[in-house]
């Protein structure tokens, strides 16, 4: 497998498939945070994740296009008004759905599985019939084509980079809200202890509503990021649902630093082995890795103790 | 708690006589040959549904991965009657004649190890049981064991259904990749396709799903059952009165792949070909939905929800092929948020205790006459 490369070659094949790795950890991170928030915090299985990520791919494909029509003076810097925009629609999207459906089902778990998937069938069918069925692409701003030569045999895309930027942003962001801000604070006191949290007058229902919404929204963000790599179709959300759900559960449900490591070491074992096998078999023998490690260690790489 | 000295109480013996009656009399007669092999493939489902209604219904184990077990069953028996449809004679145009078409595509030039075994039909019935068995209990071994439960075992479940589908399609020379093993032509001689054949298939499948809910039946009358609901209702208390937990969850799960499995072989035979795509994800939770919407606690309904969600799934999108999404996405939201024991709790509720009144104030004339069924409670998650 290694005996065809010399070192320098093998090394820098190391670097640029750990870069690439580390895209797809962009993605994975912010997919898996909204989805740590509303499984890790609230117990919700949303299996309807994915359509609030590809909604987001959605608002950013039309925003790119509406300021190619109307603005195109100010197409270089459309991305950040898009990325608002995908936070609010799928987060307003969140909240609505909360309200709806998920609020009647927090003491049925396993039944918020069964109707979110009934909602993500309903959005799949909703973004085809809006959108078409086919994929579409998103043209990005000069500025962020291109890549940076770092050695003779190593580059690095730019819009690699930002993706990267933009997701440790987001993600100190996140972790302020929840685990600094007075918000956080009721988020958490509400997720430990629902009936004390309502008796020292914190609106359980306000709270569970906001949170909800913020788990999509950031899926709405990680939908933004995801049109950089990949083009957006009605079913692209449901290829990244099962790789969110093993990211979030071999990180440790309720522990963001979890998720984070086990969204990097995911990406880059699954980035790296792809060189080297198939893509099919790099995406086997990484399900597979991390399946087996949760049969050892079935609460996850960290496990927040805590006293049930 | 009574329990039920009579294998069916009266509401099941209707609803097994009904059942009967539908699919051995009502749907032969009245379906032409087509539409009696659409049946036939509904029922494959409802094998997992039966099965879903043990572990779900009865232990409380969701398992989001009934697609790998009805996969690994249908792939076995679709291996044996692949490796009958690709003899020497009708593969001599091959570069390697005797072995599958689709290996000899990929420049495999000897048949695999592992195919050897499906020459013999004995051996294909026995791994059609024992894979998928097996194959459940290392993963429910591994899982409960350690007390892995609910939404965790959910999610495991569903990325080994992951796994395999990858893995199915990625190896191509070896199983067909996503177009799957399709030309299956005899069974030892035997040829299925023509239309007679489909009808002796048909009767055949359904005496084994009778088979089935007899099985399913024992085991919801046994102690076994009231073991497998006081551990879905607390599992702990289950636990320190001396039951080992682990096993009874392995055992259920087991039997729900067995049944899968079981089902996936009469995929197999009855619709002619296996593919990757009655496998992963999506298929996995259409038959949990099969199994919500006839009622998770009703073996009876769970059979009616495969054909009934099936045959509106082939209605709508023979006609309304935009609709169908939209209307299943509604179903499964409807059967969730209203009806959390579907057709089987809406029949309890509503048209049951009608006909009861019914006859108690036919019986009243007559006599008294204690009615001693025992209803199972519902599911109090």
């Amino acid at each position: 497998m290694f005996g065809d490369y010399s070192i320098g070659d093998l090394g820098s094949i190391f670097v640029m498939q750990g870069f690439a790795g580390l895209i797809l950890f962009s993605v994975y991170v912010l997919m898996a945070l909204g989805l740590a928030i509303i499984f890790g915090q609230m117990g919700v299985i949303n299996m309807a994740h994915g359509e609030f990520m590809i909604l987001g791919a959605y608002v950013t494909w039309m925003t790119s296009n509406a300021f190619q029509h109307y603005l195109p003076s100010l197409f270089s810097g459309y991305f950040f008004l898009a990325m608002l925009l995908a936070f609010l629609v799928s987060g307003a999207l969140g909240m609505l759905v909360e309200w709806v459906l998920i609020r009647h089902l927090y003491k049925r778990p396993l039944d918020t599985l069964l109707a979110t998937w009934g909602l993500s069938l309903i959005l799949q069918q909703t973004y085809r019939s809006v959108f078409g069925a086919r994929e579409v692409g998103v043209e990005l701003p000069q500025w962020m084509l291109g890549s940076l030569k770092v050695t003779d045999s190593i580059e690095v895309p730019i819009n690699g980079v930002f993706v990267m930027g933009l997701t440790v942003l987001i993600t100190v962001v996140v972790s302020y809200v929840l685990y600094k801000s007075r918000w956080g604070r009721q988020v958490r006191a509400v997720v430990q202890n629902r009936i004390m949290a309502g008796a020292v007058g914190i609106n359980t229902e306000k709270v569970d509503r906001y949170t909800f919404g913020l788990g999509c929204g950031i899926a709405g963000v990680a939908g933004s990021a995801f049109t950089m790599i990949g083009s957006t179709g009605p079913t692209s959300g449901q290829l990244y649902i099962v790789d969110t759900f093993l990211v979030v559960v071999f990180g440790g449900a309720a522990s963001l630093l979890g998720t984070i490591a086990s969204a990097f070491s995911i990406s880059q074992t699954q980035s790296t082995l792809e060189f080297f096998t198939s893509g099919s078999m790099a995406k086997v023998l990484t399900l597979l890795a991390v399946v087996g490690i949760l049969m050892l260690r079935p609460q996850g790489l960290f496990a927040l103790k805590v006293r049930k | 708690m009574i329990i039920n000295s009579r294998f069916f109480n009266r509401s099941e013996l209707i609803g097994f006589v009904a059942l009967a009656l539908v699919l051995l009399v009502i749907l032969p007669l009245s379906l032409d040959v087509f539409r009696l092999n659409l049946v036939a493939k509904y029922l494959t489902y409802a094998f997992v549904a039966i099965g879903l209604v043990l572990c779900w219904g009865y232990g409380g184990i969701l398992s989001l991965g009934q697609g790998v077990f009805f996969g690994l069953g249908g792939y076995c028996m679709a291996m044996f009657l692949k490796l009958e449809a690709s003899s020497v004679e009708n593969t001599k145009i091959q570069s390697t004649p005797g072995i599958p078409d689709f290996m000899d595509w990929n420049q495999i030039t000897a048949l695999p190890l592992f195919w050897q075994p499906f020459h013999s039909l004995t051996f294909t019935v026995l791994a059609i049981i024992l894979v998928p068995g097996l194959f459940a209990l290392i993963i429910g071994t591994a899982m409960f064991k350690r007390r892995v439960g609910g939404t965790y075992f959910a999610i495991i479940t569903q990325a080994v259904a992951a796994i395999l589908t990858i893995l199915i399609v990625g190896q191509q020379g070896y199983t067909g990749g996503i177009n799957g093993m399709t030309d299956l032509r005899t069974l030892k001689g035997w040829d299925i396709r023509p239309d007679h054949a489909k009808i002796v298939l048909y009767f055949f499948e359904v005496f084994l799903l009778f088979g089935c809910i007899f099985i399913a039946q024992f085991i919801r009358l046994t102690k076994l059952g009231r073991i497998l609901v006081a551990m879905r209702e607390q599992e702990d208390r289950v636990r320190f009165s001396g039951y080992s937990v682990a096993n009874f969850k392995i055992f259920a799960f087991c039997m729900a792949a067995i049944f899968a499995a079981i089902g996936g072989a009469m995929f197999a035979l009855n619709v002619g070909f296996m593919s990757p795509s009655f496998v992963g994800i999506v298929p996995s939770i259409e038959m949990v939905i099969y199994t919500a919407v006839g009622g998770r606690m009703s073996i009876f309904g769970a059979v009616w929800g495969a054909l009934l969600v099936n045959f509106a799934k082939t209605g709508l999108s023979e006609s309304f092929p935009q609709l169908w999404l939209f209307g299943l996405g509604a179903l499964f939201i409807a059967v969730v948020l209203a009806f959390p024991n579907g057709l089987s709790g809406i029949w309890a509720d509503y048209v049951q205790p009608r006909i009861d009144r019914l006859l108690a104030s036919r019986k009243s004339k007559s006599g008294a006459w204690a009615d001693n069924s025992v209803a199972d409670g519902a599911p109090a998650e």
